[in-house]
């Protein structure tokens, strides 16, 4: 056995679990149809350990039901999810206590204190040591001067540096985000993904981050998949796909996306 | 950052604790959901108290079997204060929108579920116990005075009201907020044929036939024959746990059901109503 796929700690239920090798996230011919709906049309890509890749697309692409369909919030019509190399959702419990996510879809319980949710989140998660955990996200993510008030009366930047810390509890390999810096004015949103950065790079960990920020992207992702009606419309290194749009920003990408043009009418 | 925590078949219970102290951390934090605990069984028992004392100044029927009526309402209200308590624990994350948080983490249904039931004890026992109080200090009714009985009486009502708790859950994870008013509802309906306040014998005789369905009639029929008759019928109750334990699979299975149909809808992401 390899001892680098060993993880470093025991984990519930379990007497020692190993990570397969492979890919983080391997999903194949992924659909999800939502009556007559196709929110998702036969995806398919692989997302390599410790890298960052980014989900870019319109309002409607698909990003949002794919990240769910990942973390097997939502079950697929058809296609296969695996993560961490164990297929979900059958797998899922294997799994759930070693990723996170963060989601403007998702809020934490309001009435109670920033310490409290997190106190509630990393006992759910087992996190050892829970006090030093907490003190260090507070550290980290600057939450000490509000960390005994209410989460509903915190600002909306506050609260995106909440989830980020709810998110980071466990230290996941795996960290899936929507829309992370939304709502972010331009100085904290640059804080929070120079502290991504700084995670993926100690922990090793995989990102997936769903994303309307292109410059976010630009600057975080080694990867970047772009979707438009469910499908995958591109898939590849930023650099390589400015340079096959010929284009010098992925804003300006984007657009050509949305407003259905091609690479080569792009060019 | 984990560690080995003690597990029983696969229940977590520092998982369990964590969603007990997390809607322990909200009923604390907030003294209008407290004082609403205390508030309509105390204005329940007061209310059915001096209409029963007025009843057996008058009527020699009533006179005699003292304390059916408020015994009936304390026993009534265990089983809709138990559903209820299990019920709003469940909508507090709906309200909250943190059910994609919870359904992510590494906590199971049936951990989610047993959390609800600890709390539906707790937050009964916030408004049972001084309803019981009120009972003895002005009506002189003492509850605890049925003895032993009151235990199988307590056991069955309680596992009715989670057995009905988990469904309506199920049914609001499914459909989202707009099947909240079910929950507030679904008890009363039950109300006429549970026989809280008069014999099944009062009843036309199909109706008989669904009100023995219901493991709560077992148990009101039971309470009257201990107070008329002074006699506990152990058969009564035997019979209403037998329900109470198929009741309680169907509810448990549904949940899963409606948890699956929920993942497959997007309801769990959507959420609202």
């Amino acid at each position: 056995m390899n001892p680098a796929m060993t993880l470093d700690a025991l984990r519930p239920g379990s007497a020692q679990i190993t990570e397969p090798p492979g890919s983080a996230i391997d999903v194949a011919h992924l659909v999800k149809l939502y009556k007559t709906n196709r929110a998702v049309d036969d995806i398919s890509f692989r997302i390599a350990r410790g890298s960052i890749t980014g989900l870019l697309g319109g309002n409607g692409a698909g990003k949002t039901t794919t990240i769910a369909m990942i973390m097997g919030l939502v079950l697929p019509t058809s296609g296969k999810v695996a993560v961490l190399g164990h297929p979900m959702p059958a797998e899922s419990a294997q799994v759930l206590g070693r990723i996170n996510f963060e989601s403007p879809y998702v809020d934490m319980p309001m009435r109670l204190t920033v310490r409290q949710n997190l106190t509630v989140f990393g006992r759910l998660y087992a996190v050892q040591d829970l006090r030093a955990r907490i003190a260090q996200l507070a550290s980290d993510l600057d939450l000490t001067d509000f960390l005994d008030r209410a989460s509903g009366k915190l600002s909306a930047g506050q609260k995106t540096r909440v989830a980020l810390a709810k998110a980071l509890i466990n230290e996941p390999k795996l960290l899936l985000l929507d829309e992370p810096t939304a709502s972010l004015d331009p100085d904290t949103a640059d804080w929070i993904r120079r502290h991504l950065e700084t995670y993926r790079r100690s922990r090793n960990a995989t990102i997936l981050l769903a994303s309307h920020n292109m410059l976010e992207v630009e600057r975080l992702c080694d990867r970047v998949i772009i979707m438009k009606k469910g499908r995958v419309e591109d898939d590849d290194s930023p650099q390589q796909i400015l340079q096959r749009y010929n284009r010098t920003t992925l804003e300006e990408v984007f657009l050509d996306v949305a407003r259905g043009r091609n690479r080569e009418q792009a060019s | 950052m984990s560690l080995m925590e003690p597990q029983i078949r696969g229940i977590a219970l520092h998982r369990i604790n964590a969603m007990v102290l997390r809607y322990w951390y909200l009923l604390v934090s907030s003294w209008p959901r407290m004082l609403e605990l205390i508030y309509w069984p105390a204005l329940q028992i007061i209310t059915w108290g001096f209409l029963q004392s007025y009843i057996s100044q008058n009527a020699g029927f009533f006179a005699q079997a003292g304390g059916t009526l408020i015994g009936a309402v304390i026993l009534w209200d265990i089983l809709f204060r138990g559903q209820l308590g299990f019920s709003i624990s469940f909508l507090e994350e709906m309200w909250a929108r943190n059910l994609g948080n919870l359904m992510m983490s590494p906590l199971k249904p049936i951990e989610f579920l047993i959390s609800l039931m600890v709390m539906s004890l707790i937050r009964l026992a916030i408004g049972i116990i001084p309803m019981i109080v009120l009972a003895i200090v002005f009506f002189k009714f003492n509850l605890f005075g049925l003895g032993l009985p009151l235990v199988a009486f307590f056991c069955n009502l309680i596992f009715t009201s989670w057995s009905l708790g988990i469904f309506v859950s199920g049914l609001v994870l499914r459909n989202g907020l707009g099947a909240e008013s079910i929950v507030w509802t679904l008890m009363f309906g039950l109300m006429p044929l549970a026989c809280v306040y008069y014999p099944v014998s009062v009843l036309p005789y199909w109706l008989q036939l669904i009100a023995w369905c219901l493991p709560p009639t077992y148990v009101f029929e039971g309470m009257r024959a201990l107070l008329f008759d002074h006699v506990f019928r152990p058969d009564l109750m035997l019979t209403a746990l037998a329900i109470n334990a198929v009741l309680f699979i169907v509810s448990f299975a549904s949940f899963l059901g409606l948890l699956k149909s929920a993942r497959r809808a997007g309801s769990l992401i959507s959420g609202g109503e």
